[in-house]
């Protein structure tokens, strides 16, 4: 019987547990992705044409303190060496000196990213809620109105420059209307108010329990928020609807219809189920993209979060903070696609 | 007269298209008792739609016309589609051409039998599983409680059609349609299979419709065949009769064969005459 060719394989010793050689395979493949990410960003500091150094003493120091601060970062040593102490410390979250505001690069980070991740969290929540249903929904009744709504809508979303959008939905529903908060995080009365635990905001001012402030964040929040969710919403959508189109012509939906079953429970109970480690993919790049930072939105919105970090970092030369940024959004991407692999095996028997 | 099942009458299936509607089944009609009805003929000549149309599952832009599909003289032409449900799988059930497309690759064989029960048997978890554990026996296979928690791919394609068969006889149908069920399987296990199928339809005295392109399976395994070409029964047969069949085309078939006991040097090519297809439909109807 089939069932039992599962067992030949592993012959002699005894194998080792199935999940300690999948957690060890998983943690070498971190440490290996992020090694070889910190080695590309060291060379990049490398070979850009500015003196650390100098950066640092600036430019009318004595011949003593310059060779004296090139002797603390280590730059008499060999190449290798110096790597090594760049991974060291990279190890322990330790990014060198900001040139602009001389405040360790780790502790920008740390004030930046959770803005980001908020923003990013909440529009990729709007994007997976309204787009998987709309996908799912324009799948089902192929070429009905619902189906053209959903198509129109993400061709906009695909062709409409988030500039102009971002201004547009500024314009009417701060200016015009007055429904939302305008740019920034936070009305500025109610900066500093919540301690911070998480740095994001809208949950500090929920952990403080102040109601006041949560509204505001919430009202800040809400317009770019709702314009990343358009985005991931289109592509979403777009995504899901062809995955469906795939699953709903396969034979075993006809096998759930000769069971009698509803067509809710036909799309829902069987189809759906086979799209999910699909749209697990569609999702986790939707949201890495929108944690990276999405430069245009953090700027109109004035939203200090990592994108606008870098790009200014990155316009004042200022290349501890821009590395340090860099590492940061690459280690995201990894334990975004580490996570989206651990989903695959809950969710489709045969990866497992 | 042994009792009617199933009365099908002036069946058509039609596709319109841009160029025009094509007609894949084309005016025909058969009964179907407590008997196994065999429905034969080349690929594309009509066999899977004429299965599916009973059932109404033909999806839209497909459009089924018939004076009556009546079972147990209730005609499913006239019933909404709610009551469509009641009737699939509880009356009539399909088993399909390859298990590795027709089970749901991401549940398990249990979950996939239970939910055919319950869906027409108002039954608690473990009883909904015994069943399904009972009736996972009933076609032959042994470690039943591991089969449960198995999934689509870890199985053979005999084992894999042994569970559909089991899925679909679980809500006790009067009628099994069997869309070429054994045509994905190596030929080791088809006998097999088929035995299994043929033992469960004749113990619960059901009514068996098979679809196959194989006229000597079908001659061996059926008790009375029709034969479609191009959408039509063009010829009505006793199995044990299909030797004297007279029509060129089932003739046709019939000198396709490669046979054992009288081996020839080459198989003759099917000549096939236009006015076949042009000619009605033959009534399968048993009075
Ligand atoms: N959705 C469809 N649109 C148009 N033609 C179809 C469709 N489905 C099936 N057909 C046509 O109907 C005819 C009969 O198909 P079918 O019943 O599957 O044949 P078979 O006898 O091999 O089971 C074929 O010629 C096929 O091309
Ligand atoms: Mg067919």
């Amino acid at each position: 019987m089939a069932l039992a060719d599962n067992n030949g394989g592993a012959q002699g010793r005894a194998p080792l547990p199935k999940w300690l050689t999948g957690t060890v395979k998983t943690l070498g493949s971190i440490a290996v992705t992020m090694l070889g990410l910190v080695f590309i960003t060291f060379i990049i500091g490398r070979v850009m044409p500015i003196d650390p150094v100098l950066a640092i003493v600036g430019e009318r120091a004595t011949k003593a303190s310059y060779d004296a601060v090139y002797l603390q970062l280590g730059l008499d040593k060999p190449l290798i060496v110096q790597f090594f102490y760049y991974v060291r410390d990279v190890a322990q979250g330790n990014f060198g000196m900001s040139l602009l505001n001389a405040r360790p690069v780790a502790e920008d980070i740390a004030r930046v990213f959770p803005a980001t991740l908020e923003l990013a969290s909440l529009g990729v929540i709007f994007g997976v809620v309204l787009g998987v249903p709309l996908g799912v929904v324009a799948a089902v009744r192929k070429g009905s109105w619902i189906d053209q709504v959903a198509r129109v809508l993400a061709l906009v979303g695909y062709s409409m420059p988030i500039f102009w959008l971002g201004l547009m939905g500024l314009l009417v529903f701060y200016g015009m209307l007055g429904w939302v908060g305008g740019p920034g995080r936070v009305g500025i009365f109610y900066e500093d108010v919540v301690p911070t635990v998480t740095g994001m905001l809208l949950v500090d001012s929920i952990i403080d329990g102040n109601w006041t402030v949560f509204k505001d964040a919430f009202s800040h929040i809400i317009l770019p928020a709702s314009l990343l969710g358009y985005y991931s919403l289109a592509y979403i959508s777009r995504m899901t609807r062809s995955f469906m189109l795939e699953q709903l012509s396969a034979e075993y939906i006809t096998t759930a219809r000769v069971k009698g079953m509803s067509e809710w429970d036909v799309v829902w109970k069987h189809a759906f189920r086979n799209i999910r480690v699909q749209l697990i993919t569609v999702i986790a790049l939707s949201y890495a993209g929108l944690l990276e930072g999405s430069v245009l939105t953090e700027i109109i919105f004035s939203w200090p979060g990592i994108g606008s970090y870098i790009t200014t970092a990155l316009l004042a030369a200022d290349m501890n903070a821009v590395l340090g940024g860099t590492v940061v959004v690459g280690l995201i991407f990894i334990l975004l696609n580490i996570a989206s692999d651990l989903l695959y095996k809950v969710f489709d028997p045969r990866a497992r | 007269m042994m009792d009617t099942l199933l009365d099908v009458e002036d069946l058509w299936v039609r596709f319109p298209s841009r160029q025009g509607v094509f007609d894949a089944v084309r005016g025909v009609s058969f009964t179907l008792g407590r008997e196994r009805l065999g429905i034969v003929g080349e690929s594309g000549s009509g066999k899977s739609m004429t299965g599916r149309a009973i059932l109404r599952l033909i999806r839209p832009p497909g459009i089924v016309e018939a004076k009556q599909i009546a079972l147990n003289g209730d005609n499913l032409m006239e019933k909404s589609e709610k009551d469509m449900r009641a009737v699939r799988g509880q009356k009539i059930s399909m088993v399909m051409q390859d298990p590795k497309f027709s089970l749901n690759p991401v549940m398990t064989i249990g979950a996939q039998i239970i939910e055919a029960y319950r869906q027409h048997n108002r039954t608690n978890h473990a009883d909904a599983y015994a069943k399904a554990v009972e009736m996972l026996q009933a076609v032959s296979i042994r470690d039943a409680d591991r089969v449960m928690r198995a999934y689509p791919h870890e199985m053979s394609g005999g084992m894999g059609q042994r569970v559909m068969i089991a899925m679909m006889l679980i809500p006790n149908p009067q009628i099994l349609i069997a869309d070429e069920p054994t045509s994905a399987l190596d030929v080791s296990v088809q006998r097999q299979v088929l035995d299994i199928m043929d033992g469960l339809v004749k113990e619960r005295g059901m009514g068996l419709i098979f679809i196959s392109h194989d006229l000597n399976l079908v001659a061996d395994f059926c008790d009375r065949v029709l034969i479609m070409y191009a959408g039509r029964i063009v010829e009505v047969c006793e199995a044990s009769k299909l030797s004297q069949a007279k029509h060129p085309y089932t003739r046709g078939l019939l000198n396709a064969l490669p046979r054992l006991d009288a081996p020839r040097d080459h198989l003759e090519v099917l000549q096939r005459d236009p006015a076949w297809s042009t000619a009605p439909s033959v009534s399968g109807r048993v009075a």
